[in-house]
């Protein structure tokens, strides 16, 4: 029986093993490839998807999971925190190689939704699971405050 | 997303002015071609849409050479910025070569440094057959004719650049482009915007990882369990039998898995029942590594440098202070795990990956598939970072997807993809390195003897670049640094050994500098203390290069060295010169929960000559501090018992995370000296600061890394 689910507000549907781990039915079978694999046992946020609005690793979600669900990726993030913080990441510049910063832009998106005002302890608290071998995490910190800023306005 | 526009087929048909440059080692002047495809002797395309295409040498890994030479060009030329975009060039050594190493490739801190005067060359011819063009359209003499922000102009009339690509076309390049003075800049000095940073805060940025062909398969590899290991009798029962799975195939390099997805390709790697041959493999554990490596820093070794004699010298001293250090074998482990898609089209081989050394790789995947080299097509993509880990010199990556394509019967498009366990277990690591250094001071303080060996694998050894690497039994990149260091010392003695082992090693962010600073820096801290003398000023006494001492000066002055640190801190400063550019840091430490330093801030002062990009610089140096604690702090790669890897993925190597991550205040010395490497030099640096700010604060002396082995407190 295919998984249901709903993917950037649009429905979606996976015909497979419903074990599959969300990252990979995304990138392998629905084409959306902003979000990346990194570890694969949710240890460097990479795959940061949102379910139901929430940061979720989604190289240990197995599709069956999220049936019914809403799932947001980096191609379809909206609202007044996704504009802040990619405004945000642009402005100063915080990508180095890039490979993790989907997974940072939705995380930090997820920690702005849940805390209008971050202090750094709740930024290295929300964003600890999320590597940066580049070390861009000085850009990170700034930006979350830049954009929690903007969402204030 | 219009902030880049990657490499795609159907932008080469864009016509209008494609200008060439006069490249030095070709001897010749490259033509206009109007109205032709896209002919790859070109840095610079000008499209009648207006836009800017400039094509850029080196991958992009992160450390912002897309902007650094689009920047360059950009500012010649008077484009203006936001009608740049960037493409990456084919693989063409003719053409694209790196000016230092004589083929393309991107390493050494060299993407500016070789480019900066072939950037600029091309920047300003096509700016002078702008001008001339409008010159020519408007009827009046080209020193009339004024060039600003992408438009040409004489009086009320202007012309775009795009509206004068086809006239431009006709036009020969000047036979010496006249090149700005740094006063006439308008791009380069500034902070200008990344050129790929929309893209890559949208999930937009396409990455090998994300490569999608038709009919494409999918592949994952297993890897023999120890270095030198071979594939005996695979049992394929289980991997088969795993949903989506196609094929198993053993190749040299180890087995492979077809599959129709990713998540099927590593279910099938981890179903494989394969019986190693582990005859010949290295079977040392790190400690017997440790033991052996240091056994022979007792001897001389290889002569690198030498001056009075550092032996007697240190018999005859007042003081003296004797030092092992042991430095471990580190992944480079790149966010993007390594990958490539290769796929025939016709008689030509197709490839997708951010290579880093372009034409070899491509010439040793023709090699595998028995195809001329000039019928593999690169596409080369981003890179999910490197550190070094993109290219080796046995092209092995390479050669494993090729072989891994080829297998499966060479006609279909595979991806190969590594999990983060082959990553972290398939060595190519920072080699162990053990150093055994001895200092002598005089009776007034004054360092006398410096004796130091180093014993280290070679990365280059037994490979095709060893006559490269490895001159006069001598591989430079083993005591670079230590050798030929920042300062002077009476009688001075660097020697090294080149150790054989089974585990594969390669260039690591700073490469030799990654240890040598370490061990410099931490001793010179100790030696200068037994003296009696200032870290700052003790280390200015000894240096003889002006630059370096300017760099030391401002990293103390931005850290106010010599006031007092906020309780329960303290703080350490080290400063090292790799790669022509020059940076000092001071650390600043607390005690952290974990009895590990907790760092609060690294001031840094860099001069890399011209600052192309400033912003640039201070994020290389940011980045650099970041990967060099990270690794200080946590990272080891262990062989444990038998010679097998400790460490799978990032559960066990642990890798700096943001809460880890000191603030970082940068000052970059002003200098009009050609522009050098920003990627690796803020690294060296950083660990020995924050070990000389930890002594400073706990008395412990840190020897072996990472400080969670050697340094807790
Ligand atoms: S890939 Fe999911 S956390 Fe790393
Ligand atoms: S930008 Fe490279 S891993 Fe974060």
């Amino acid at each position: 029986m295919p998984t249901d689910f709903t993917l950037n507000g649009k429905p979606a549907s996976f015909d497979g093993d419903p074990e599959t781990p969300l990252l990979w039915v995304l990138r392998d079978h629905l084409g959306l490839t902003g979000t990346k694999y990194g570890c694969g046992i949710a240890q460097c946020g990479a795959c940061t998807v949102h379910l139901e609005g929430k940061n979720r690793r989604s190289c240990v979600t197995p599709v069956g999971m999220v049936a019914g669900k809403k799932v947001t990726t980096i191609e379809g993030v909206e609202g007044a925190e996704a504009k802040a913080v990619q405004k945000a990441w642009v402005a100063i510049d915080v990508p180095q190689c890039g490979f993790c910063q989907s997974g940072q832009v939705m995380s930090a998106i997820g920690l702005l939704k849940a805390k209008k005002k971050p202090s750094d302890t709740d930024i290295d608290n929300a964003m600890a699971g999320n590597l940066c071998r580049c070390a861009t995490y000085v850009r990170i910190r700034q930006a979350i405050h830049d954009a929690a800023a903007m969402v204030e306005g | 997303m219009n902030a880049i526009t990657p490499t795609r087929r159907g932008l080469l048909k864009s016509t209008g002015l494609v200008l060439g440059v006069a490249l030095p080692a070709a001897g010749r002047a490259a033509r206009a071609l109007p109205d032709a495809p896209f002919a790859p002797n070109a840095f610079v395309r000008v499209s009648p849409d207006n836009l800017v295409t400039i094509i850029i040498k080196h991958v992009e890994m992160g450390q912002g050479p897309a902007t650094g030479l689009a920047t360059i060009v950009a500012d010649e030329m008077d484009a203006d910025w936001s009608q740049v975009r960037v493409e990456f060039s084919p693989a063409n050594d003719a053409l694209y070569k790196n000016l230092y190493f004589g083929t393309m490739g991107t390493g050494g801190s060299s993407a500016i440094a070789n480019s900066w005067e072939q950037m600029r060359g091309a920047g300003a011819s096509a700016r002078a057959m702008l001008a001339e063009a409008g010159a020519k359209r408007w009827g009046v003499a080209v020193g009339e004719v004024k060039v600003a922000r992408g438009v040409v102009s004489h009086g009320d009339n202007k012309a775009s650049f795009g509206e004068l690509a086809g006239e431009a076309a006709l036009l020969k390049p000047p036979e010496k482009p006249v090149l700005k003075t740094p006063d006439q800049f308008t791009l380069i000095g500034r902070d200008t915007p990344k050129i790929d940073s929309v893209a890559k805060s949208t999930g937009a940025a396409q990455f090998t990882m994300d490569v999608r062909r038709p009919g494409m398969v999918y592949s994952a590899i297993l890897h023999p369990p120890l270095f030198g290991g071979k594939v005996g009798k695979v049992d394929v029962s289980a991997a088969m039998a795993v949903n989506g799975v196609l094929g198993v195939k053993p190749i040299p390099q180890g087995v492979a898995v077809y599959a129709r997805d990713t998540w099927a390709a590593m279910q099938g790697r981890a179903a494989l029942r394969v019986e190693w041959d582990l005859s010949k493999a290295e079977k040392r554990s790190t400690e017997e590594l440790y033991a052996q490596f240091a056994e022979k820093t007792e001897e001389p070794g290889v002569q690198v440098e030498a001056s009075g004699d550092a032996k007697a010298a240190f018999k005859g001293a007042a003081g003296k202070l004797e030092a092992v250090y042991c430095f471990p074998y580190l992944a480079h482990a790149p966010m993007e795990t390594l990958d490539a898609v290769i796929e025939m089209q016709g008689d030509e081989v197709h490839v997708w990956m951010g290579s880093q050394f372009q034409v070899g790789e491509m010439g040793a995947i023709a090699a595998v598939l028995g195809v001329k080299p000039d019928k593999v097509v690169l596409h080369e993509q981003y890179a999910g970072g490197s550190f070094g880990r993109r290219v080796s010199p046995g092209m092995e990556f390479g050669v494993e997807a090729a072989s891994v394509f080829k297998a499966w019967g060479g006609k279909v498009p595979v991806k190969h993809v590594w999990t983060r366990e082959n990553d972290l277990m398939g060595g190519f690591y920072r080699p162990l390195v053990v150093h055994t250094v001895r200092g002598g001071l005089d009776g007034n303080g004054e360092i006398i003897s410096w004796d130091h060996v180093v014993a280290a694998q070679s990365a280059f050894k037994g490979t095709p670049m060893e006559f490269m690497g490895i001159q006069k039994g001598i591989d430079g990149s083993i005591t670079e640094g230590a050798a030929e260091s920042s300062y002077r010392f009476p009688n001075h003695y660097v020697g090294q050994h080149i150790m054989e082992g089974g585990v594969p090693t390669l260039w690591w962010r700073s490469v030799g500098n990654t240890h040598t600073a370490y061990a410099m820096e931490t001793f010179l801290d100790q030696m200068l203390e037994r003296g009696k003398k200032d870290p700052v000023e003790g280390r200015l006494a000894l240096m003889h290069d002006e630059r370096m001492k300017a760099v030391l000066r401002k990293a103390a002055e931005i850290a106010k060295w010599g006031s007092k640190p906020p309780e329960g801190r303290a703080r350490g400063v080290a400063a090292h010169f790799s790669f022509g550019t020059y940076v000092a840091q001071v650390a600043e430490v607390s005690k952290g929960p974990d009895g590990l330093p907790k760092v609060h801030k690294i001031w840094c002062a860099v001069d890399c000559g011209v600052a192309v990009n400033p912003n640039i610089i201070r994020a290389q140096m940011e980045g650099g501090i970041g990967y060099g604690l990270g690794h200080a702090l946590y990272g080891e790669i262990v062989l444990g018992e038998g010679g097998i890897v400790q460490q799978s993925n990032f559960d066990t190597y642990r890798s700096l995370r943001i809460g880890e991550m000191p603030e970082v205040e940068v000052a970059i010395i002003e200098s009009g000296a050609h522009p050098r490497g920003v990627g690796e030099p803020g690294l060296p640096p950083v660990a020995p600061a924050v070990a000389n700010a930890w002594r400073n604060l706990t008395g412990k002396v840190v020897r072996r890394l990472p400080f969670s082995v050697g340094g807790r407190v």
